[in-house]
């Protein structure tokens, strides 16, 4: 294609490149002013200055993804490949200037379909109670009924079943959970209570706000079920009705059972899954953002001693700069930050050099290919915990190589390398660990892809005098880029989150030698989420705490993940590979 | 310049090509067999520490003094290993049937079926995974604490915990079921089978590679967890994983005397899993870079 284009493009990445820069340049000198190696004269001042920091940080970040982003997009567009990529029927989309402007256009109206669902739904039950039957307003006291009169027993039964079974709970158990859930219990545990009967003294015990918290939740998931539940019978009268108008007949239950297996099959099959991804997740994470509304933690267990609403406090405890020691923002923003420089060089060290290791092996004119990728492929099999956990030994002060250091007198008693007790060494071997954790995976898909280039583009390159470089930039990388960008986001947001390779590398450590001044024990390689680990496993175990910074990680990854996907060239068109 | 100058000088470039040509050739073995070195090096040290005898601790050299298999006979008489060893294998089976069955239901449907809800399901769930997994493990642990499926009874509670959301991991199945043409369904739907037989009778015959590759990473998953099983066996040996059992031979009161058995179990859980692994390769790969160019 035009060379004209790819100028805007480069430029682009010039400029996203100096934007990197300048958010590289702040987030360490954010860091070096979290160590409190900025000297500041006032704690105001602090204030004011953390604010200009972190301000300017997100801006040149924000900046360098979208400059970076729409470069790479464009330059893909440009480069020889999308002539090819068009060939095989795969096109990029037109490039859509105001992408942001229509997701936000799009939660708008989102919004408004929501309430103009809600006033359909209250027109259509209303509308069908005056229109319906005898039969189909009976049952909007008792469900199911219009099934039974109308000879459908088996969707009869299990309306009444499911109305008999809430109403059932709700009188002996949800009207207590949901009536105490404001106030999350109000009797105390009372502990040394005479008890005159068997003269002695006893525990009494209170409310559980922990139970309280949890029945509550499920509570307002069943009543929602029973509403949708509710609904579906009302339009299932309505529909028999219009079926029996028109003469035709109604499915019989055996009709009904035979629909799971056929037309609706799919109502089946999701059926284990979900329930298990509602029970195990979904109410799970409801009430864990519960929980960093209330002051939820190792001493108010809810049993013991209740624990009550405390609102936004603990919102704001990580989110006000306060500096003092243990403050919970001074280590969250610091945190943070090494937690996005880990993953920014977790996933594109390993992604370029994963390229790299691949493009050596399968090299026109490498022998033994089989056995160089077998070699690399075995070190996968092996259960990482067992290579962490050894290598982490291996790097100890008492470790393999120091020990063999001393006894070889390269190093004197006293003087090992700091692998884990040095925050910059210890930061910077759990990256190169990484890279040796994280080749075979990033060796194996890139061969895979490798392969599917065709070949013709590099003969064609090669008569128009490309060198090595040359092909590799304009061919291979943009390529992989293109099949790759989701993988890349992925692997970007799975990074964020790598418990294993931290926590078995190095517990989170080295801690701040000054006695520990950053809160919830936190050390120099803790991410966000060994973080919360350790805060839930702390003597203190806020778990407010850990649920907070579990709703920050959420937040940091969504943003990224919104940026990305409006931002990086997509083939996520599922019927493409049809 | 004359015709012999011409050929001479096309010779002489084809000659330096193919100098140039050797060169970067062997440039290449040579990092290639640097990258082999250092990627088994770790491993290799593993084995041979397992066969040291004259001591339990870290020491400076890499070939023991005294060969034997103490270690490995320690292990399985005097520590609670074979237990653990025990536990894992049976998470690992029951959760590679169990979670097979699950994502394969998923995926299918999400592939195969237009429904309403469809795409705002699959956004829902994209969105979830955004949350941190371990955030639930604070509740999920009093709760299975309350129905007794912690500590010494782990095994039923980590299998019920990795199970019952893996259908958020469909993604790589359904990457696959979505290259599968359609007009194969439709076909067999002409001719009067029912969704189900079309699943069981058509599709699963052919999806063979990705049913492999979903139990086999479903199956390999357990051995290397460590975050669930220590918080969900929370202490109790008996409930332990490998990973969560050996990592207690490296706490400073136990490294002493139990270093080289740590090394010993290593080499006893990699193998059979190494063995597997290599055997079924061809799947794990197929999967891996699937999943990866479908996201």
């Amino acid at each position: 294609m035009s060379k004209k284009k790819l100028t805007p493009a480069i430029i682009k990445l010039v400029l996203g490149c100096i934007a990197l820069a300048v958010a590289v340049i702040f987030a360490v000198m954010l860091g070096r002013f979290l160590n409190g190696e900025i000297p500041v004269k006032s704690p105001y001042r602090s204030g004011s200055l953390l604010f200009r920091y972190v301000f300017w940080l997100a801006l040149s970040g924000i900046a360098a993804l979208l400059l970076l982003g729409l470069g790479l997009r464009e330059m893909i567009k440009s480069s020889k490949f999308n002539g090819m990529a068009k060939a095989n029927g795969i096109e990029l989309k037109e490039e859509k200037s105001h992408r942001l402007q229509d997701f936000f256009k799009k939660i708008g109206h989102g919004f408004v379909n929501f309430f103009k669902a809600i006033g359909r739904e209250a027109k259509d039950i209303v509308m069908t109670f005056i229109h319906g039957d005898w039969k189909t307003k009976i049952s909007y006291l008792v469900m199911g009924f219009g099934c039974f009169a109308r000879g459908q027993i088996l969707r009869g039964i299990l309306f009444l079943l499911f109305e008999i079974v809430f109403i059932g709970y709700m009188v002996i158990q949800g009207g207590y959970w949901l009536s105490m859930l404001p106030s999350l219990g109000i009797n105390e545990q009372l502990t040394n209570q005479y008890d005159p009967v068997t003269d002695s003294y006893i525990k009494v015990p209170g409310d559980n706000s922990f139970k309280i918290l949890l029945y509550g939740v499920l509570t307002i998931f069943f009543i929602i079920a029973f509403l949708y539940t509710w609904r579906v019978n009302i339009k299932q009268n309505r529909i028999a009705e219009e079926i029996l108008k028109s003469g035709k007949k109604l499915r019989s239950g055996k009709q009904d059972l035979h629909s799971l297996v056929d037309d609706q099959f799919h109502k089946t099959l999701l059926a284990l899954p979900m329930t298990g991804i509602v029970i195990f997740t979904v109410m799970p994470i409801v009430f864990m953002i519960l929980v960093a509304f209330t002051g939820y933690d190792g001493a108010h267990n809810g049993m013991n001693k209740l624990f009550h609403w405390e609102g936004l406090t603990h919102f704001n405890e990580i989110l006000n700069w306060s500096s003092g020691t243990k403050s919970y923002s001074a280590t969250f923003g610091e945190i943070l930050v090494w937690t996005l420089i880990w993953a920014v060089f977790a996933t594109f060290s390993n992604y370029f050099l994963g390229i790299l290791v691949a493009m050596g092996i399968n090299k026109k004119g490498i022998k033994l290919k089989k056995l160089w990728r077998t070699v690399l492929v075995m070190t996968i099999a092996i259960p990482q915990f067992i290579s962490l956990m050894f290598v982490s030994k291996m790097f100890a002060k008492d470790g393999l190589i120091n020990l063999f250091l001393l006894n070889h007198n390269i190093i004197q008693l006293g003087g090992e390398l700091p692998f884990w007790e040095d925050p910059v060494w210890a930061r910077v071997t759990v990256i190169i660990i990484n890279i040796w954790i994280g080749i075979p995976y990033l060796m194996l898909i890139a061969t895979g892809i490798l392969m599917n280039i065709p070949a013709d583009l590099y003969e064609s390159a090669k008569i128009d005098g490309a060198s090595g470089w040359k092909q590799f930039s304009k061919i291979t990388l943009p390529y992989m880029l293109f099949i790759t960008g989701p993988y890349l986001l992925t692997s970007f947001i799975g990074n964020m989150n790598n418990f294993n390779v931290i926590f078995l590398l190095t517990g989170g450590g080295p801690t701040n030698a000054a006695g520990s001044s950053a809160a919830g024990n936190a050390g120099y390689t803790d991410l966000l989420i060994t973080w919360l680990y350790k805060i839930t496993m702390g003597e203190e175990a806020k778990y407010y705490m850990a649920s907070v910074i579990g709703i920050m990680v959420f937040v940091v990854v969504g943003v990224i993940a919104l940026i990305v996907y409006n931002v990086l060239p997509s083939v996520k068109n599922e019927e493409d590979f049809q | 310049m004359s015709k012999q100058d011409i050929t001479y000088g096309t010779q002489k470039r084809h000659m330096g090509m193919r100098a140039a040509k050797t060169l970067s050739n062997t440039a290449v073995y040579i990092i290639l067999a640097v990258i082999s070195v250092i990627w088994l090096i770790p491993f290799v040290f593993i084995v041979l520490e397992s066969f040291r005898c004259e001591c339990h601790y870290q020491v400076g050299y890499i070939i023991p003094q005294k060969w034997g298999f103490t270690n490995y006979i320690e292990l399985f008489q005097k520590t609670d290993f074979p237990k653990w060893y025990l536990n894992t294998f049976i998470i690992a089976l029951f959760t590679a049937v169990i979670q097979t069955f699950i994502v394969l239901c998923m995926s299918y449907t999400l592939s195969r079926f237009r429904f309403k809800m469809r795409k705002a399901l699959m956004q829902f769930m994209l969105i979830l995974g955004f949350f941190p997994g371990m955030l639930t493990m604070i509740i999920l642990y009093r709760v299975l604490k309350d129905i007794g499926l912690t500590q010494e009874h782990a095994v039923p509670g980590l299998i019920l915990v990795y199970v019952a959301s893996s259908g958020m991991g469909y993604y790589v199945s359904k990457g696959f079921f979505d290259t599968i043409p359609k007009s194969l369904d439709e076909a067999a739907r002409i001719d009067g089978a029912t969704r189900a037989q079309v699943l069981f009778r058509i599709i699963l015959p052919l999806a063979k590679p990705i049913v492999i590759y979903t139990i086999l990473t479903a199956f390999m998953a357990p051995w290397g967890d460590f975050v669930f099983a220590k918080y969900i066996s929370f202490g109790a040996s008996a409930g332990m994983n490998v990973a969560v059992g050996l990592n207690s031979f490296l706490s400073l009161d136990q490294i002493m005397n139990k270093y080289t058995l740590f090394c010993a179990g290593g080499v006893v859980v990699a193998i059979p899993v190494v063995i597997l692994f290599l055997c079924l390769q061809r799947y794990y790969v197929e999967g891996v870079t699937g999943g990866a160019v479908k996201g």
